[in-house]
């Protein structure tokens, strides 16, 4: 296989607060390869978004990537990257496009100011080519009257044609990269069925690799090749896509699946992961999911479960891999004997 | 026959509404003359029976949330009609008013922003107890511990402040807070919205066993349709201030009529990799509600294979198509627009029944 696009290993994302060291993204390790689109997908906390802003370098203070984090993108270890260097790879070779697409665009510019400044920094091109730049990316991204739209300010916009320009801001320079950070929470559900579309499309035509963020797995089902599932700052489970839906490993991923209400499948009562994601400042030791966990036994709580191969291309950070017959024995976990288990 | 107010299996209904209209008037200028208004909810008239959850979907903008806030007179309907209980809403002055407010309570969909930073969750959960005079002393601390409980949460819980719990916690002191005035009619505006998938599913089992411990009413607004078809028994989808179809959600979800409802069910992610899908993908955004298009609301987004110009002259009724099953479409058969009347402002194709989705959520 052809060395990968992107190579994270062993990131460690740490955040100096007052109440300690919350350790946000805690030895995250995967690759991406050329023109392919990988998931992550996991809770509020889990480090999905940290991840991302640590693959740009946009993790400002009290926040740090560690020393020993590689990630490493053509050939170049951003972590050690200089500033200048790092600038040049930003809105580039990697973009990103973010949740919020009324705060990510300036105010006080045309839509199509902002979409051609990101060819006039990087390509060193004037202002009437970047323009027109501008206009045709904005025509691939479905807006129509490209011409009259990009004379227009972002509070001109619906939320689904300002997702669209953040879309032409990530894609004028043709990146090898995309970041998609939630890139259709925001939206209602027809406007966010056209922008996945869109998303897909673009991909298939221009071969860029997509990283897409999300908690919805109907996203990433109907988007991705291969997916990552977080929790607690960790790599869970990692399969592709298929692999992932058809045989779920790892308990939390099972949970999730299953306390999703999925429609045509209606169930009496919607199965809960009990609890909540633990705090960052204070991970519990052993495996992370155990108190939540309707499996856990004692080797979860002694000893902190690396990423066992269940086969198929399929990774899972489980004792289970070790003791499948456990799985025929579900309890109640322990953090509903505490009884906090309801909130 | 016309959605009106009946009740669903011949009792009388606990909420009614008929014409329900709310228009906010736009001004410009130094004088504030008024130029336009947006009709957030325009004519809309539905029942929520006893003990029943009635699902009200749709996009941003479509009226839901108005709808909700205009029934509890949180805002003042511009025309129409409510009922509680045959008791007439609009008529109530304030202290009536007050009291209704004990019947109807609301659970907001920020956890956030709807409890006050600066009061005890006791002091939060109190207020109701007080103020409708349910409460005092050790007896209205009894009753919030209970409470407390009751949502899942411990009663020392009652000295801490909001900003000490998580989201999934906030939305449970915001139910126990409209638990506390033992009301009969609860409208849940989006309440899970904000939550994490797996926090989402202890809170919506939670509504439903309060529901049934309680003999609760529901009115459930939200834009996720899962959630819906899971929580409701009868489902009502808006679009620009109308309703547009009205159903069982059994039959909502599996045989949807109106155009809209298909184009949004199908328009849902599903969360299987092998599913195939036909998708319809709407075009465009959804108009101004200051300015909605003629005839029918939804005809310029339209996929129906009869569209034609009929629909933009003739605003469709809310009729039923199926027993139960309540439609706003002229070209989906049966409809009380006959063929003459359709071709009279120019109707070329004849209603036909179109079920693109029929297999789709099977």
């Amino acid at each position: 296989m052809a060395s990968p696009l992107l190579s994270i290993r062993d990131l460690r994302t740490y955040f100096y607060t007052e109440s300690g060291v919350a350790k946000a993204v805690d030895g995250v390790s995967f690759d991406i390869g050329a023109g392919e689109t990988v998931g992550i997908v996991g809770e509020s906390g889990c480090g999905k978004s940290v991840t991302a802003l640590s693959i740009l370098r946009l993790i400002q203070p009290p926040g740090r990537i560690e020393t020993g984090s590689r990630i490493e993108f053509e050939g170049k270890d951003l972590v050690t990257l200089a500033d200048d260097e790092m600038r040049n790879i930003r809105g580039n070779r990697i973009s990103m496009i973010f949740q919020e697409p009324m705060s990510a665009l300036n105010p006080v510019f045309t839509v199509g100011d902002q979409v051609a400044e990101v060819a006039r920094i990087h390509a060193g091109i004037g202002r009437k080519k970047s323009w027109e730049r501008a206009v045709e990316t904005l025509a691939l991204t479905g807006i129509p009257a490209p011409e009259e739209r990009a004379k227009q300010y972002p509070h001109q916009l619906s939320g689904g044609m300002r997702q669209r320009v953040l879309i032409a801001m990530a894609l004028i320079m043709k990146p090898a990269l995309i970041i998609a950070d939630e890139p259709t929470t925001a939206l209602d559900v027809t406007i966010q069925a056209q922008i996945l579309d869109l998303l897909v499309h673009l991909q298939k035509e221009f071969g860029t690799s997509i990283l897409m963020i999300t908690h919805d797995l109907g996203v990433i089902a109907e988007t991705t090749s291969r997916v990552i599932v977080m929790y607690a700052g960790e790599i869970v489970e990692e399969a592709s896509v298929t692999e992932l839906f058809a045989r779920p490993h790892h308990p939390y991923t099972e949970g999730l699946m299953h306390s999703m209400p999925h429609i045509g499948h209606d169930q009496e009562r919607l199965n809960v992961i009990p609890g909540t994601v633990p705090a960052p400042t204070n991970w519990p030791h052993g495996c992370r999911f155990r108190e939540r966990c309707p499996y856990s036994w004692e080797l979860p709580e002694r000893e902190h479960p690396p990423l066992y191969d269940v086969g198929a291309g399929h990774i899972s950070r489980c004792h289970l891999a070790r003791e499948p017959e456990r799985r025929n024995h579900p309890h109640q976990p322990l953090v509903v004997q505490e009884g906090v288990g309801a909130a | 026959m016309t959605a009106t107010a009946r009740g669903g299996n011949g009792t009388a209904p606990l909420v009614s509404v008929r014409n329900l209209k709310k228009e906010f008037p736009i001004r410009k200028g130094v004088f504030s003359r008024q130029v336009g208004a947006v009709k957030a909810v325009n004519d809309v008239s539905f029942h929520v029976a006893r003990g029943e959850t009635l699902g009200v979907v749709g996009e941003s903008g479509c009226g839901k949330t108005t709808t909700g806030r205009t029934i509890l007179r949180l805002l003042e309907p511009t025309s129409g009609e409510i009922y509680f209980e045959d008791r007439d809403v609009r008529a109530m002055g304030t202290r009536d008013l007050r009291a209704l407010r004990r019947e109807m309570q609301i659970i907001f969909q920020d956890p956030v922003s709807s409890l006050n930073p600066r009061m005890t969750v006791g002091a939060i959960i109190r207020e109701g107890l007080t103020i409708h005079k349910l409460a005092e002393g050790t007896a209205a601390d009894a009753r919030v511990s209970q409470l407390l409980q009751e949502v899942g949460l411990r009663p020392e819980y009652a000295t801490r402040y909001p900003h000490e719990f998580s989201g999934g916690q906030r939305q449970r002191i915001g139910i126990a807070r409209a638990l506390s005035v033992e009301p009969k009619f609860i409208v849940c505006d989006e309440p899970v919205s904000a939550l994490d998938v797996s926090v989402q599913a202890q809170v919506i089992n939670l509504l439903e066993d309060l529901q049934r411990e309680h003999n609760l009413t529901y009115m459930f607004i939200a834009h996720d349709l899962s959630v819906v078809e899971h929580i409701a028994d009868r489902v009502a989808v808006m679009y620009l201030g109308k309703i547009v179809e009205l159903a069982t959600a059994d039959d909502l979800y599996r045989e949807p009529l109106m155009p809209y409802t298909q184009a949004l069910l199908s328009a849902v992610p599903v969360a299987d990799p092998k599913a195939r899908k036909e998708r319809i993908i709407l075009q465009g955004d959804v108009p101004s509600p200051a300015n909605p298009p003629p005839g029918c609301v939804f005809h310029p987004r339209c996929h129906h294979p009869a569209k034609d110009v009929a629909c933009t002259k003739i605003v469709p009724p809310l009729e039923e198509k199926t027993p139960g099953h309540f439609v706003h479409c002229i070209k989906q058969p049966p409809t009380s627009v006959s063929w003459e009347q359709q071709k009279e402002v120019g109707g070329v194709h004849p209603p036909e029944r179109y079920l693109p989705l029929a297999a789709v959520h099977a």
